[in-house]
């Protein structure tokens, strides 16, 4: 037993584990700003797929990651005015809206790829972002190799967290944001531009779903396939929940997943436990739902989260 | 004369075919504390929005200092100097008293700028003896705080003109003295209010003038309302003389409800304590108290949708062992809900099928779970014309009626069993003149006939005029009962804000 933990918990594990984490730090983070605005933003599954794909492309055409980055983001943004238009300025139900962009995002990414690629023998590939380890920490023993020798874009999701925790938390456009999110009324009666601030927040999910889309397709593989997000989408959505709508607690529970799936994964490939390989991929689902339910009992779910806002009601 | 602080010239807004606001002018000088007198639904609170940027107005103008402003958002509003606090406060219950202040504000170098706010609340705590402290969670604060906090916030945001929109509804009487004396210190000081209401009493102890509205006009501007009756103030409101309720002598008989000891569980501030009363025969028992403080526990023992933790109900000397809405209903209690629209009917049905829905098992509606429709139709029929409700039929939607007939709905379905005990929460609240006397004079109809009521009110005045006794709830505590011959509203007042009663 002693041997297999000592297997496992290596130098690896941790680097593998950050690498797990960052497109759900992206996605959750992202999808904190909308829903502390008031807006729920399922559509995240899709707005990933669809910037995984359309990042991919860029790159693969002009060979510039950080251009297909930004196609990513871009992506996103668009996708998010579009939720912004069916929730914010028409008041349709964001259940409803955001299963329809998902789908339609999903089926636009399956769609273009088809039409750019076709359907080749081989699949088309990038050269992804290589890791970048930082000057001198990364010497630092255990955590230089864990923590300082990434791609790029993990560091931009660490250093998400606090910044974006600061915004929320210490600036004038994060109380407004949150007032928002909690009474919109009490907003817009201070001034506040309410749909204003759920169009931004919903421009900033998109972004940071497409960035955490662009990340699956160009850093953690090299390639696109349809499978490339496979729920991490849904994943955000849980993970918030569990993370009390807290950049700090929504970003603790992104590691938690990411934790078993590293684990998940060394257990399957050890092959040491005889069980189907299901079973170790439902591992990381089961403990979001248990986690969830452990959790979400009191949960502090913002007061206007899924409710529309019209000036002119009587 | 001196420049107004703001004049309204000629404005009319409508919604789809309502016109709410016609033709309506008013103006306020510097120092003026102006009353806005109307009913329900008279545009009070319509043209207060639009002067607030709430709602943009079909015609008319609107000056400030002179100068003619145009008022398309709240902040339009704010910049030009206006404030408001709205009747449902606008703050944001799981945040501190100081976010709540600073939303909106532009900050200091992309950071929230707290100690400019604070400053500035020891700056209005010093000129209109007014203060909130400043980290405590909105939650945590009474409702006469959180009202403070409002007016602190539009304050806070330079407001020259203040709009209280009925802002002592919830207050106790000696929380409305304080709110008064802050409003002298701000018209001392050259600023303008606002003052909506529908309590006469308070609109002449405060107001310097009146502007009374009926149906969207402005039926009457007065400028010496000292000299003016109330009678004659309630003629211009309404359109029509107001007589009051006249209440018979009737000796109570027997006890028809009972508390011993009763308590429920929780741990709210405002789960029951020890409750103990009798209702009897004949008798209007008035609850009184600032919300919050027990009466909904209270009244959801009484209708069966809550089971005490300790001590007792009885009705008609019956201790009521297994508490059910269909069980108390069938001891012979009544039920008038605190909220109509969400308690007490169901809004998307239609009426008919709201006045039959807590009886339907009864052999009168339906026989082996098999509905009878024309039986239905026949009651609902009758009882639309017994209690004057005024709807194109029975099979209207509900919701579409106004309060005053859903009120008569719920009063028509409750009487027409003849209850016992009427429990009846709030029954007035929101009601038109008209509407709130037909209520009152079923009370004393059932009274008179030897029924009991427990009437749950935060109206002092509906308590005083009906009740044979008042009790008032504090914390989830009876904190003081007496016959309404030694009940004063300052007694009543001083229980409501937790005093002991005086020996």
């Amino acid at each position: 037993m002693n041997e297999i933990l000592s297997q496992i918990f290596q130098i690896g594990f941790f680097a593998a584990l950050i690498r797990i984490a960052t497109p759900l730090i992206f996605g959750t983070i992202g999808e904190l700003f909308t829903e502390r605005a008031g807006v729920l933003n399922l559509g995240i599954e899709g707005i990933m797929m669809l910037a995984a794909m359309t990042g991919f492309s860029t790159t693969y055409f002009t060979h510039s990651l950080w251009l297909g980055i930004l196609a990513a983001m871009v992506t996103g943004v668009l996708a998010g005015l579009l939720m912004g238009l069916l929730t914010v300025s028409l008041g349709l139900s964001q259940h409803v809206s955001g299963i329809g962009i998902t789908l339609l995002c999903s089926g636009l990414s399956f769609f273009f790829y088809r039409l750019i690629f076709g359907q080749p023998s081989s699949l088309p590939k990038i050269k992804p972002f290589e890791v970048v380890p930082v000057p001198l920490l990364s010497k630092i023993p255990i955590i230089g190799p864990i923590v300082f020798d990434q791609f790029a874009l993990v560091y931009i999701a660490l250093i998400i967290v606090p910044v974006s925790a600061w915004i929320l938390y210490s600036t004038p456009w994060g109380l407004n944001l949150r007032t928002v999110g909690e009474n919109p009324r009490a907003a817009f009666s201070a001034g506040v531009s309410v749909t204003a601030y759920r169009y931004q927040g919903l421009a900033i999910a998109g972004a940071l779903a497409g960035l955490a889309g662009a990340f699956l397709s160009m850093a953690q593989y090299d390639a696109y396939t349809f499978g490339v997000i496979s729920g991490r989408g849904w994943v955000c959505i849980a993970l918030i929940v569990f993370g009390q709508w807290d950049p700090w607690k929504s970003a603790a529970g992104a590691f938690l997943f990411a934790f078993i799936d590293a684990l998940q994964l060394r257990l399957q490939a050890s092959g040491v436990i005889h069980v189907p390989y299901q079973v170790f991929l439902m591992m990381p689902f089961v403990f979001t739902i248990i986690g969830m339910a452990l959790v979400s009992r009191n949960a502090r779910v913002p007061a206007a989260l899924l409710k529309p806002f019209r000036k002119e009601e009587r | 004369m001196p420049v107004p602080l703001l004049e309204m010239v000629g404005i009319t807004k409508t919604f789809g075919t309502v016109t709410a606001n016609d033709d309506v002018s008013l103006t306020l000088y510097p120092g003026d504390i102006l009353g806005l007198l109307g009913e329900n639904g008279a545009g009070k609170t319509t043209l207060m929005n639009v002067l607030f940027g709430v709602y943009t107005s079909d015609a008319g103008l609107i000056r400030i200092n002179g100068q003619q402003v145009r008022i398309r958002s709240s902040a339009d509003a704010l910049r030009h100097g206006v404030g408001m606090v709205h009747q449902h406060f606008h703050l944001v219950p799981c945040h501190t008293v100081l976010e709540n202040l600073m939303v909106g504000q532009k900050g200091r170098g992309g950071r929230l700028d707290r100690k400019t706010v604070l400053d500035a609340l020891s700056e209005i705590k010093e000129r209109f003896g007014l203060f909130v402290e400043p980290h405590a969670l909105v939650s945590d604060l009474t409702i006469g705080e959180q009202q403070r906090l409002e007016i602190i916030k539009a304050l806070i945001r330079g407001a020259k003109v203040l709009i209280l929109d009925e802002p002592t509804s919830t207050l106790t009487p000696q929380e409305t003295e304080g709110l008064f004396e802050a409003l002298r210190a701000m018209s001392s000081e050259g600023m303008g209010v606002i003052f909506i209401s529908h309590k006469l009493q308070e609109v002449r102890a405060i107001t310097n003038k009146v502007v009374i509205m009926r149906r969207g006009k402005v039926t009457a501007t007065l400028d010496d309302i000292e000299n003016v009756s109330r009678h004659r103030l309630a003629e211009l409101m309404c359109g029509h003389e107001i007589v009051p309720p006249v209440k018979d002598p009737v000796t109570p008989g027997e006890v028809l409800l009972s508390f011993r000891n009763v308590s429920t569980g929780g741990t709210a501030r405002s789960r029951l304590k020890d409750v103990s009363f009798e209702l009897r025969e004949g008798e209007i028992l008035g609850i009184a108290g600032v919300s919050g403080n027990g009466q909904r526990e209270l009244a959801e023992i009484i209708s069966g949708m809550l089971s005490p933790s300790s001590g007792t109900m009885e009705i008609k000397g019956q201790e009521v062992g297994r508490i059910s809405p269909r069980y108390v209903q069938s001891l012979g209690v009544g039920r008038i809900p605190e909220d109509r629209m969400e308690i007490g009917l169901i809004t998307a049905l239609p009426l008919k099928d709201n006045m039959v829905l807590p009886r339907i098992h009864d052999p009168r509606f339906s026989r082996k779970g098999i509905l009878k429709p024309r039986a239905i139709l026949d009651f609902v029929t009758r009882q639309m014309k017994v209690f004057d409700i005024r709807a194109p039929g029975p099979e209207v939607r509900t919701g579409t009626l106004s309060g005053g007939n859903l009120q008569k709905a719920l009063l028509a379905r409750e009487l027409a069993w003849d209850p016992l005990v009427l429990l009846a929460d709030q029954p007035t609240r929101g009601l038109d003149v008209a509407a709130a006397q037909f209520v009152h004079q079923k009370f004393l109809e059932l009274r008179k006939s030897g029924r009991a009521v427990l009437l749950i009110s935060e109206d002092l005045e509906e308590l005083f005029t009906l009740s044979d006794r008042i009790a008032v709830m504090y914390e989830g505590r009876i904190n003081g009962m007496m016959p309404i011959e030694e009940a004063t509203v300052q007694k009543v007042g001083l229980l409501m804000a937790g005093m002991e009663a005086a020996a």
